[in-house]
């Protein structure tokens, strides 16, 4: 990895982030792209979520995570806090993992 | 609509994810180092990209013997949710200019996560600061120890710590899916993700599920308009 390529991946991923929020920034959008917009980051993180407990490289699998993810979901539904959410779910995992 | 999170919760959720982060930022230091970077460069990728995504995704490629330009490309394509993140940030974070630039750095999953999930703009924006700080301190931190300490201090598999993500994601996103449309919106989208798992370079399933929310939307706006014109 030379420093060239570190810099482009920097201005790349940068630029990215930055489309959106400088793009966006001091304008108001029609409500109902608004809308649209708002109902992303909910998706995207269930997606993600979804991605990252179910996968193993390009494999659909099902293993410790998905235990944890479980657990996570039922004690969000229950509106634990988030630290009792992310604790439980990475105690869960590790222990079936060290079974 | 997010409901409202008790006073002092933001912080004490902030350093929980940051925490996670910081070892996942060990392992980082620590992968980096083991591709071939010096400790310049591994800090430099934590501080300049400062998306663990692309930057795990980036150093597997090297290590696995991929190109400069395959990883920069992997890299890349790992950080492009982070557009449609702060498409979705960009009213919250509305601001002067260098302030926005600043912002912009730190819009990743963690803090698009914790922002949304607050009710009203100024938690929201507090709860975008905040995350960032300590994930932003923590990331590199553990970058740092990692980068110097050569060996594996700490393995976050065996801790649990890859479950810990997708939990805290879903517990922020739970407050956002009250409704009929987030619930489709998150579904579709997810079924999308998963079924591109097997056939679609890493990144792409996510910013294909994006896709898809944008396409319901559309379609749901043209319905709605086709039965009440």
């Amino acid at each position: 990895m030379t420093w060239t390529a570190i810099l482009v991946l920097a201005a790349g991923a940068y630029a990215l982030k930055a489309t959106g929020v400088i793009a966006l920034g001091r304008r108001s959008l029609p409500g109902r792209v608004d809308d649209a917009l708002a109902l992303l980051p909910a998706a995207l993180l269930v997606s993600l979520s979804l991605v990252q407990t179910f996968s193993a490289g390009s494999r659909l699998v099902v293993d410790a995570r998905a235990a944890g993810l479980a657990v996570a979901v039922v004690l969000a539904w229950r509106r634990a806090p988030l630290a009792v959410v992310i604790v439980a779910a990475a105690a869960v995992t590790a222990a079936l993992r060290a079974l | 609509m997010a409901v409202p999170r008790a006073a002092g919760s933001i912080t004490r959720d902030a350093l929980v994810i940051s925490v996670a982060v910081g070892i996942f930022g060990i392992s980082f230091g620590v992968l980096a180092r083991g591709a071939g970077l010096s400790i310049a460069q591994t800090q430099a990728m934590s501080l300049l990209v400062f998306t663990g995504a692309s930057q795990f995704a980036a150093v597997g490629v090297i290590t696995a013997g991929g190109s400069v330009a395959a990883a920069v490309g992997t890299g890349l394509l790992l950080g492009s949710r982070n557009l449609v993140y702060g498409m979705s940030l960009g009213r919250l974070l509305a601001g002067r200019w260098p302030m926005r630039a600043l912002a912009a750095q730190l819009v990743v999953d963690e803090t698009t996560a914790m922002a949304t999930a607050q009710e009203g703009v100024a938690a929201g924006r507090k709860a975008f600061w905040v995350t960032a700080i300590a994930e932003f301190a923590l990331w590199n931190l553990g970058t740092l120890i990692g980068a110097l300490g050569g060996e594996a201090l700490t393995d976050p598999e065996a801790l649990g710590l890859d479950a810990a993500f997708p939990a805290g994601f879903v517990a922020l996103a739970a407050p956002q899916l009250r409704s009929a449309a987030s619930r489709t919106a998150a579904l579709a989208g997810g079924l999308v993700a998963l079924s591109l798992v097997p056939v679609a370079p890493a990144g792409l399933p996510v910013l294909a599920a994006a896709l898809v929310v944008v396409v319901v939307s559309v379609a749901r706006a043209v319905a709605s308009r086709w039965r009440a014109p």
